[in-house]
C-alpha cells in the first residue's frame, strides 16, 4: 500500500479548492444584487427603507406592497431561475456533446419552445374560448412545454438507435430541427396581426417584464428540478469528457447519464424560453468563463454555472430597466451585446483547445 | 481465477468480425495478445471489456459472464487503457486521474491525493499533477491514461478475486525507457495476483514480459500457449505473412533489443 504522505498537503492541478471559494464569493454576489435588483426600479419604492420601516413595527404602505412582492419579487425570482437554468442548460450540454460550443439553442430546443409559444400567441384565438378561458394565462408557457418537449423526443427517436445515442446525430439534427421549426414559426407568423407580432418580437427578444407569480409557479418548478438533478449529472459528465467507451469502463452508466442530462436540459430550456423569451448566451458564456476561473471539473461547475447565471441575468435586467427608463430594453438584446463580443473573445483566445 | 472468451463471434453489419475466438488468461500472469493489423485484436479486447455485446460465446470475467455484470461491478474489477484518448475540456494531470476513482467512490477524500501521486509515480510522471493534460506529449498523455486505470483497481487483489488491467497497445508512442518502465509495472501487477492483457505490436517485448501469448489472424487465434511455443519461425511467419527468424542475429549492422536494456 502507498505511504499516504501528508494527507494535508494540496495536490497541484487539484482546483476544487478554486470552485469551492468560487461558489462562496458568487453566492455572495448573488446575494447582493438580489438585494440591489429589489430596491431598484421604475416606482422609486426603495426595499431597505420599506424593511426598515417594518422592522421597526411600522405597517407596510400598500402601493410599496405592491411593488415588492407582486411586481419585484416575481421577477426576481424568476430571473434568478431562469439564468441559472439557462447557464446549467448549457453546462450540460457542452459535457454531454464534449464541446465547449454547444447550446441548449444549437439543440433546436429553445426553437421548438418558441414555436410553442408562437403558435399559442397566433393561433390561440382559434380555440374554443372554454378552453382559452381555462388555460388563461398558461396557454402560453403550456405551449412553449409542449414545443421543447417534442423538439426533444423527436430529437431523441432520430438520434437514439439500440439504446445508444449517437453525438454526432444528434448535433447535426438538432440543428436540421431548429431550420425546420424556424421556418414553421415563420409561416405561423404570417398570420399574426398587429398587436400579436408586436407581442411576438418583445417575446423573442426575451424579456422578464412579463413576469409574474402566475407564471413563475407555472415554469418555477420545473426549472427548480432540474437544477436539483443536475449535480448528480457531475461525475458522469467528468467521464464523459475521456469518450463514452472510458466512460463505460470506469463504472458510469452512459446511457442513463445521456438520458437524464438531456431531459433536464429539455426541462430547464422549455420552461425559461416559456417565461422568458429567447435570452441567447448565458448558457455558453457563463461555462466557458467558469471553466477558465476553476477548471472543467463538472462537480462545481454545475452548482457555479446556476449561481452565476443568475448573477449575470439579474445585472442584464437592471440594466435593461435603466438604459431607456422609464422604458424598458428587451433582455435578450443586453445578454447579446454582452454575451456576443466576449464569446467570440473567449473563442479566439481559445482556438488551440477548440481545435483539439 | 481467470479471463476468459469462449468461443466469441461478433457481427458488425453482415461481415463477421471475429470467428469464434477462445482464450484463457490467468491472473498472476501477463497475457499478450499479437498479431497483424486488422486481425481482431481490438475488437476482442472491447468484447472482454464489455463494451461491446459478442453475437455469439461469451466473455468470462472471474466465473461471471461479463455481459451480465453492472457497469460499477465491472469498472471495479477492471480497469482499461484505450489505444487513443481524447479530451475535450482542458482538465489538469490530477483530475483527469481522479475521474478512474468514480466507481470506488474515494475520489472525494483527501486519501485520494495520495493515491494520485503514487500512481504518477509508478508510471514515471512524479510532478505531472499540476500540468494541463492537452499540454502533454502523446507518451505522457498515455501514462498519465494508465495512471488514470491504476488508481480505479489500485490493489491487484481485492476481497472478491484478483482484479484485471486490460491494456490496448499500452506502449505505442512510448519511448525504450518508458516501454521498459510500463511493461515492468504490468508485470509487476501479474506478479502481485493481478492479472493483465495487453494488446502488443512489439514481439521482443511481447517475449520479454508475457507469461501467456494469443496470436490473432483475420478473426481467427491462430495459436495461444507460453511464448517459447507461440513465438516459433513457423507460426509468425505465417501469421505476419513475411519470412521471420527468431533469435537470429544479424551478422553485420547495428541492432538493439529490449532485453539488452535489463541486464
Amino acid at each position: 500500500m502507498v505511504a499516504l504522505d501528508a494527507p494535508r498537503e494540496r495536490l497541484a492541478g487539484d482546483r476544487r479548492h478554486l470552485g469551492r471559494a468560487l461558489a462562496v464569493w458568487l453566492l455572495g454576489l448573488l446575494a447582493v444584487l438580489a438585494l440591489l435588483s429589489l430596491g431598484h426600479g421604475a416606482s422609486g419604492v426603495s426595499a431597505p427603507r420599506v424593511l426598515l420601516d417594518w422592522l421597526a413595527g411600522h405597517e407596510i404602505a400598500q402601493t410599496d406592497r405592491v411593488v415588492l412582492f407582486d411586481i419585484r419579487l416575481p421577477r426576481l425570482l424568476t430571473g434568478i431561475l431562469v439564468g441559472a437554468g439557462l447557464a446549467v442548460s448549457g453546462a450540460i450540454m457542452q459535457g454531454l456533446f464534449r464541446n465547449p460550443l454547444a447550446d441548449p439553442g444549437l439543440l433546436g430546443v429553445s426553437a421548438g419552445a418558441s414555436l410553442g409559444a408562437i403558435s399559442a400567441i397566433v393561433l390561440g384565438g382559434l380555440l374554443p374560448p372554454a378552453m382559452l378561458a381555462a388555460a388563461g394565462w398558461h396557454l402560453v408557457p403550456l405551449a412553449a412545454f409542449a414545443g421543447s418537449w417534442l423538439a426533444m423526443v423527436t430529437l431523441y427517436g432520430i438520434a437514439t438507435r439500440q439504446g445508444r445515442t449517437s453525438v454526432a446525430t444528434m448535433l447535426l439534427a438538432g440543428i436540421a430541427l431548429a431550420a425546420m421549426i424556424a421556418a414553421v414559426s415563420g409561416l405561423i407568423i404570417y398570420r399574426a396581426d398587429d398587436q400579436q407580432l408586436r407581442d411576438l418580437t418583445f417575446w423573442g427578444l426575451g424579456s422578464l417584464a412579463g413576469a409574474s407569480w402566475v407564471k413563475l409557479l407555472a415554469a418555477g418548478p420545473v426549472i427548480a428540478a432540474a437544477l436539483l438533478v443536475s449535480p448528480f449529472l457531475a461525475w458522469g459528465l467528468n467521464g464523459l469528457a475521456l469518450g463514452e467507451a472510458s466512460a463505460a469502463h470506469v463504472g458510469i452508466r452512459v446511457q442513463r447519464v445521456k438520458t437524464t442530462a438531456i431531459l433536464t436540459t429539455a426541462a430547464a430550456t422549455g420552461a425559461s424560453v416559456a417565461v422568458s423569451g429567447g435570452i441567447g448566451f448565458v448558457g455558453i458564456v457563463v461555462p466557458h468563463l467558469l471553466r477558465l476561473l476553476a477548471g472543467p471539473d463538472h462537480r462545481w461547475l454545475l452548482v457555479n454555472s446556476a449561481l452565476l447565471g443568475a448573477s449575470v441575468l439579474l445585472v442584464a435586467d437592471m440594466i435593461s430597466r435603466t438604459v431607456i427608463a422609464p422604458a424598458e430594453l428587451p433582455i435578450g438584446i443586453i445578454t447579446a451585446m454582452i454575451g456576443g463580443p466576449f464569446f467570440l473573445w473567449v473563442l479566439l483566445s481559445n482556438r488551440r483547445m477548440l481545435d483539439g | 481465477m481467470k479471463l476468459e472468451a469462449r468461443d466469441i463471434r461478433l457481427h458488425l453489419g453482415r461481415s463477421e468480425i471475429l470467428h469464434g475466438v477462445d482464450l484463457t488468461a490467468r491472473a498472476g500472469q501477463l497475457t499478450a495478445i499479437i498479431g497483424p493489423n486488422g486481425s481482431g485484436k481490438t475488437t476482442l479486447l472491447r468484447a472482454l471489456t464489455g463494451e461491446i455485446t459478442p453475437t455469439a460465446g461469451h466473455a468470462m470475467l472471474n466465473g461471471r459472464d461479463v455481459a451480465a455484470m453492472r457497469p460499477e461491478e465491472l469498472a471495479l474489477t477492471r480497469a482499461v487503457l484505450p489505444q487513443q484518448s481524447m479530451l475535450s475540456f482542458p482538465f489538469t494531470v490530477a483530475e483527469i486521474i481522479r475521474i478512474g476513482l468514480t466507481a470506488t467512490h474515494a475520489g472525494q477524500g483527501s486519501e485520494s491525493n495520495g493515491l494520485i501521486r503514487a500512481a504518477l509515480s509508478r508510471v514515471g510522471l512524479p510532478e505531472h499533477a499540476g500540468r494541463l493534460y492537452q499540454e502533454l506529449s502523446g507518451g505522457e498523455q498515455q501514462r498519465v491514461q494508465l495512471a488514470r486505470t491504476l488508481v480505479q483497481i489500485w490493489h491487484p487483489v481485492g476481497r472478491d478475486g484478483p482484479r484485471w488491467l486490460l491494456l490496448d497497445e499500452p506502449v505505442s508512442s512510448l519511448d525504450i525507457a518508458q516501454q521498459l518502465t510500463v511493461m515492468r509495472l504490468a508485470a509487476e501487477y501479474a506478479g502481485q495476483g493481478g492479472g493483465v492483457v495487453a494488446i502488443m505490436h512489439d514481439l521482443n517485448l511481447t517475449a520479454m514480459f508475457a507469461d501467456h501469448v494469443l496470436l490473432m489472424q483475420e478473426g481467427r487465434a491462430v495459436a495461444e500457449g507460453p511464448p517459447a511455443e507461440v513465438l516459433t519461425d513457423h507460426i509468425l511467419s505465417g501469421a505476419y505473412g513475411c519470412s521471420l527468424q527468431v533469435n537470429h542475429t544479424p551478422p553485420n549492422g547495428v541492432w538493439l533489443l529490449p532485453q539488452g536494456a535489463a541486464l
